[in-house]
């Protein structure tokens, strides 16, 4: 994707505190910040006295023919070459010495995102947005890590360069330092008002471009629903106008953005021409040697180059702070709550599952389950039905311990569950959701997922239990198949049978099945329950589906509706009420 | 990359030569300057006249103020012609893609295709302004200087010509080494995003199995091969600066050595080496540029060459003449038709079915059995491999695309909504009346929830309609697809989000509204098809039951 140039240095809220914890990590590795700071101190002062030696052999050489001191010119010479090989050299070894700095400060930035991820409760990403959780950990870091590595360094470099050449340049003459007094300030007036003017130019050909990929996205992915539409004219007239956008907005902001290289150019020019003209005069009244007009003139450009740069590394370096702070926000948040003191480690779970009076609501001011009461004995099958978007995944975050309830008591073996480790708990339950999630691994690794050690014959049997295995064998790899990310080899149905798989594989005492086999085809289903039901011996199973006939045989139906439970028994008791699951019930048969 | 040029560059050509003779003028300004300086020295000076030196001074500012204006004017007439050359491929790769056949957009995969629209497209609107900008401006400081710098003293300007190749050579081979290892790093970070993306969407699967411990160790192994690839790729470029620095330096102290023994021979004046200092830095930024325009002059290409490979598919979905109209009953036949998507096997094999016009045909069977492709087969998304297809007698290949598409309502498995109103979602451009629209939102079952919206029919949608429900989005399609009033409806596993309320209360509207549109249904569950005039059960690809829903019970 393109990527406009940084234009919103997006200012952090504290900056102070910012620095200081960045500081935290660089500060682990002092050593190495120390010899950074003496390596670049070295290298630009071996730099800088380059021009001084040239200025020296140039008039050593002298004016004349014949005249010429070689024995001068060459020992300035040969000092040249040691101090320009020794400046090249450290700063090679110190641009090696960066990366190793700040790769090491990216890795444990990386490592403590993520940690900190992986004890994150899941209301955390039910609320954010995996693009922005994503960003945070690659682009944000990035960011810093771009900062650390080449601002800090360029802005010692700077400091040095720009006061080395200044020191220089009033040894060889002040007055023609004076010069600067007039080009710099200009040059600076010049910058600032090129940011001002430009910054919201780019800004918006950034946001411009990003309007076009979108609706770029959009279209393409539909092409098929327009084309069945016939209606490509209109929208290639809809895509002309976002593409005038975008590119007038690129030219907009090429229109004076691409008056900054000549206008820098001509800055350093004028200084150029006033250096020479007044360095001549100088010459001529003999204030001046030669050699030192030749030193003057490379010290100026030395001297402007980091002024002309200011403007960028401060906008560099309010993006980078900007960027460290939403990471530092992210490691901040608050973890899931640690298990309680004397938390039961649960081992021999029967699935015995009470809630009494519980009361629920994703945020304070509203609350969704008002009154649960439930007993689920072990080995019953509790079925949740309702409309879409109901609320009724609200029980199984409930029951896994992903969220808490308001008020309440959920017991499992007669345990308050607050009272169990989590990990024991949530091990206590197979669970097979909505959105199968598959990833990047091999099939094998997949399905083996929830349970350590488990064996190929293990795995094959799981497959075969969840019909899947004659589709994964005949495979060109089998089960070492690799899947990525997407798994797009695989059809939807596929990637839920092996997460009907994985959940086969585990020693589970409960089962939770969330919509599960919504997306297979009937007679797939009908295999699937044949398999579910022996599988659910003995075991404790919480149902979601929207599929009556699924859970017409269930020993509790739980009717939700709009996040509340309103109607609870049997099927048969169920439909003598003649209430909201007798009127969902007959509407399927109408 | 030819065809680019000729095709889209060629007729700003006029434009584009006025632009670089504006450039060609403002460069030669830089490279006067220098000359002036040693000019200056060593003629000037030596007169000892106080205007002369001002009088050269100012001329230096002149030039100065000259490369300037130019310089400004010719970028901005480059941005211009880059400006109009990007919208015009933009709107013609558009064009094409919106032409393309379903099977090409398979071959191309809709990711590419969006890739070639936006980062290619952007990749050579910035080749193209920076190639007018530097392409001129970097080779003739290059050869100017190396031109100036031989008149003024050819032997100082052979050690520098010397150096030359040496220092090109060296800035080549890292960059060609450093590409491959960014490619690399770039790699790294996909696996990195992919690994933190899982992680995210699968929270709960990984909560539940407690596997929290062991994807952080997946996490550190994927960030540490991340650090090693970006160290690696750091480490090689960071060769350049170093490098090139002490190229520079090299060549200035050869410079002054070799300069020495020219003035003691009173070959040469100490104002040339003074020049020679400056032309050196000039000649040495030219390299770097070039370099720069052949690294973007390779992205560019490699853009261009997608784009061109979009530009120039052929069309392989003809309007064929010569069959002759049918006289029959029935409205929709499919006559012994057999399909492959890859050509390798057989997706549907020897399908025939009839419909009469305003029936209704159910199609189940499990997923991959080749439901979807029956309907796209219908509409000419894709040509059958052997078979004929006829509606109302005519075969749908001698009907033009206009006029086929007309016919058909249709909601595809996974169908879209734009970013855009729900009234626009609807409509789809097609300009239908407000009555239409509110009608189809009625039938649909979709008018409920819409009223119960502030804006009602103005409710914007997000982008793939996100902030709408399963079950909401499937209503608004269902709505788009019978706005129109079609002749024929199409709806392909669309109502699985619904409610079995909501389902029956569709099916009813169906019958009672559109009672002359021929409908088919494609399903997961039997309940939805029930009541279709004809059910075709599938199995891969083949047809297993074809019947009602009584005569198929009995077997």
């Amino acid at each position: 994707m393109p990527k406009g140039p940084r234009v919103t240095p997006e200012k952090p809220k504290d900056r102070k505190k910012v620095l200081r914890r960045l500081w935290g990590y660089l500060c682990r590795y002092k050593g190495m910040i120390i010899a950074a700071l003496f390596l670049t101190f070295v290298s630009n002062i071996l730099a800088l006295i380059g021009p001084t030696l040239s200025g020296e052999a140039i008039d050593a050489i002298g004016t004349k023919a014949g005249e010429v001191n070689f024995k001068l010119v060459l020992y300035y010479c040969l000092l040249m070459l040691i101090f320009y090989i020794l400046s090249s050299v450290l700063s090679y070894i110190l641009s090696i010495l960066m990366i190793n700095l700040s790769q090491k400060v990216v890795f444990r930035m990386r490592e403590d995102v993520f940690q900190k991820l992986s004890k994150l409760p899941v209301s955390f990403f039910d609320k954010h947005q995996t693009g922005d959780i994503v960003s945070r950990i690659s682009y944000d870091i990035d960011t810093v890590n771009a900062s650390l590595s080449n601002d800090l360094l360029q802005i010692a470099t700077s400091i040095i360069t720009v006061v080395g050449s200044l020191v220089m340049m009033i040894r060889i003459s002040p007055i023609l330092v004076l010069v600067f007094a007039v080009t710099v300030p200009a040059s600076i007036f010049f910058t600032k008002y090129m940011t001002k003017k430009v910054r919201p130019l780019f800004r918006n050909r950034s946001a411009k471009l990003g309007e076009l990929n979108g609706y770029v996205e959009e279209i393409i992915t539909g092409q098929k629903t327009i084309k069945a539409y016939n209606r490509e004219d209109y929208f290639i007239k809809k895509f002309d106008v976002k593409n005038k956008e975008a590119v007038d907005a690129y030219y907009n902001a090429d229109y004076y953005g691409s008056m900054t290289g000549p206008s820098v150019n001509f800055i350093n020019n004028m200084s150029l021409a006033f250096v020479s003209m007044f360095g001549a005069i100088l010459f001529l009244l003999s204030h001046l040697s030669l050699g030192a007009l030749s030193s003057f003139v490379l010290y100026s450009r030395k001297f402007s180059g980091p002024i002309n740069e200011i403007a960028n590394i401060i906008s560099e370096l309010q993006s980078a702070c900007a960027a460290a702070e939403r990471v530092f926000r992210l490691i901040d948040e608050e973890p899931e709550s640690a298990d309680a003191i004397n938390a039961v480690n649960l081992t021999n779970v029967t699935g015995d599952v009470e809630t009494e009076h519980v009361k629920f609501g994703y945020v304070p001011e509203k609350t969704i389950i008002h009154d649960l009461n439930l007993h689920a004995a072990p080995g019953k099958l509790i079925a949740i039905v309702g409309p879409t978007g109901a609320g009724k995944t609200t029980v199984i975050n409930l029951l896994m311990r992903f969220y808490d309830p308001d008020s309440g008591e959920i017991r499992l073996d007669g345990l308050n569950i607050n009272n169990i480790t989590r990990k024991s708990l949530r091990l206590s339950y197979a669970m097979v959701l909505q959105d199968t999630w598959l990833f990047s691994g091999t099939i094998f690794d997949n399905i083996a997922y929830g349970k350590k050690g488990a064996t190929y014959d293990d795995v094959i049997a799981a497959a075969k239990a969840a019909h899947i295995h004659s589709f994964i064998s005949r495979l060109p790899n089998g089960y070492d198949t690799f899947l990525d990310g997407e798994g797009t080899s695989i059809s939807q149905g596929q990637k839920q049978l092996m997460t009907i798989a994985r959940a086969m594989l585990l020693d589970a005492h409960m089962l939770i099945l969330d919509e599960a086999t919504s997306n297979v085809d009937t007679r797939t289903e009908l295999k699937i329950q044949e398999a579910m039901r022996t599988l659910m011996e003995n075991k404790t199973c919480f149902v979601i589906a929207h599929r009556l006939s699924t859970i017409r045989n269930a020993d509790t139906i739980l009717v939700v509706q709009n996040g509340d439970i309103v109607e609870q028994g049997n099927h048969k008791q169920l439909m003598d009420k003649n209430g909201v699951y007798a009127s969902l019930y007959r509407s399927q048969f109408q | 990359m030819k065809q680019i040029f000729s095709q889209y560059l060629r007729p700003y050509i006029p434009r584009m030569t006025i632009g670089l003779i504006i450039k060609f003028i403002g460069t030669i300004m830089d490279l006067l300057l220098p000359w002036i300086l040693s000019y200056l020295i060593d003629d000037v000076v030596p007169k000892g006249s106080m205007p002369l030196i001002l009088w050269w001074g100012f001329a230096m500012m002149i030039c100065a103020a000259v490369a300037l204006i130019t310089n400004i004017l010719a970028n901005r007439m480059a941005s211009r012609v880059a400006q109009l050359t990007t919208k015009s491929l933009r709107h013609d790769l558009f064009t094409k893609i919106s032409n393309l056949s379903c099977r090409q957009v398979d071959r191309f995969t809709v990711p590419s295709l969006e890739s070639r629209l936006t980062t290619d497209t952007y990749n050579l609107h910035q080749m193209i302004g920076m190639m007018q900008r530097l392409g001129i401006r970097a080779p003739i400081l290059l050869l100017g200087g190396v031109c100036i710098t031989l008149a003024l003293e050819p032997a100082l300007a052979l050690v520098l010509i010397a150096t030359m190749p040496l220092l090109g050579g060296l800035i080549f081979y890292i960059s060609r080494k450093g590409i491959p290892l960014y490619t690399s790093l770039q790699e790294g970070i996909d696996i990195m995003v992919r690994t933190v993306r899982e992680n995210v969407t699968g929270i709960r699967v990984i909560k539940a199995l407690s596997k929290s411990e062991y994807e952080c160790n997946r996490f550190s192994r994927v960030n540490e091969d991340v650090v090693r690839r970006e160290k690696k790729a750091g480490i090689t470029m960071a060769l350049t600066n170093p490098i090139m620095n002490l190229m520079l330096n090299v060549g200035l102290t050869l410079v002054i050595i070799v300069g020495a023994f020219r003035v003691n021979e009173g070959l040469t004046q100490p104002g040339k080496i003074l020049a020679f200092l400056t032309y050196f830095t000039i000649i040495l930024n030219a390299l770097m540029s070039i370099n720069r325009m052949f690294m973007m002059y390779s992205k560019g290409s490699a853009s261009a060459k997608r784009i061109t490979e979009v530009l120039n598919a052929e069309d392989n979905l003809s309007i064929q003449q010569g069959f002759s109209k049918k006289q029959e009953n029935d409205y929709i036949v499919f006559d012994h038709v057999s399909f492959s998507y890859q050509k390798v096997e057989d997706n549907l094999t020897d399908i025939s079915f009839t419909l009469k016009k305003g029936e209704t045909l159910g199609i189940i069977g499990a997923t991959g059995s080749g439901k979807s492709t029956i309907a796209n087969l219908l509409m000419r998304l894709y040509d059958p491999d052997s078979g004929e297809i006829r509606i109302g007698g005519r075969n749908i290949k001698t009907i033009p695309f206009d006029e086929l598409h007309q016919m058909f309502g249709v909601v595809f498995q996974g169908d879209i909504l734009f970013g855009d109103t729900i009234k626009e979602n609807i409509d789809f451009g097609r300009r239908l009346s407000l009555n239409q629209i509110s009608d189809a939102a009625k039938y649909a079952q979709a008018q409920e929830f819409i009223d119960s919206l502030n804006e009602g029919l103005d409710y914007r949608l997000t982008a793939k309609a996100t902030n709408l429900s399963g079950g909401q989005k499937q209503r608004v399609l269902i709505a788009r697809a019978l706005a129109a009033h079609p002749d024929i409806l199409i709806l392909d596993d669309s109502s699985s989000a619904l409610d079995y309320r909501t389902d029956a209360k569709l099916r009813s509207a169906l019958r009672e509204k559109f009672k002359d549109t021929t409908t088919i249904v494609v399903a997961q569950r039997i309940s939805s098809v029930m009541q279709a005039n004809h059910i075709l059960v599938l199995d891969e690809g083949c047809v297993v039951g074809y019947g009602t829903h009584e005569e198929l019970m009995e077997n």
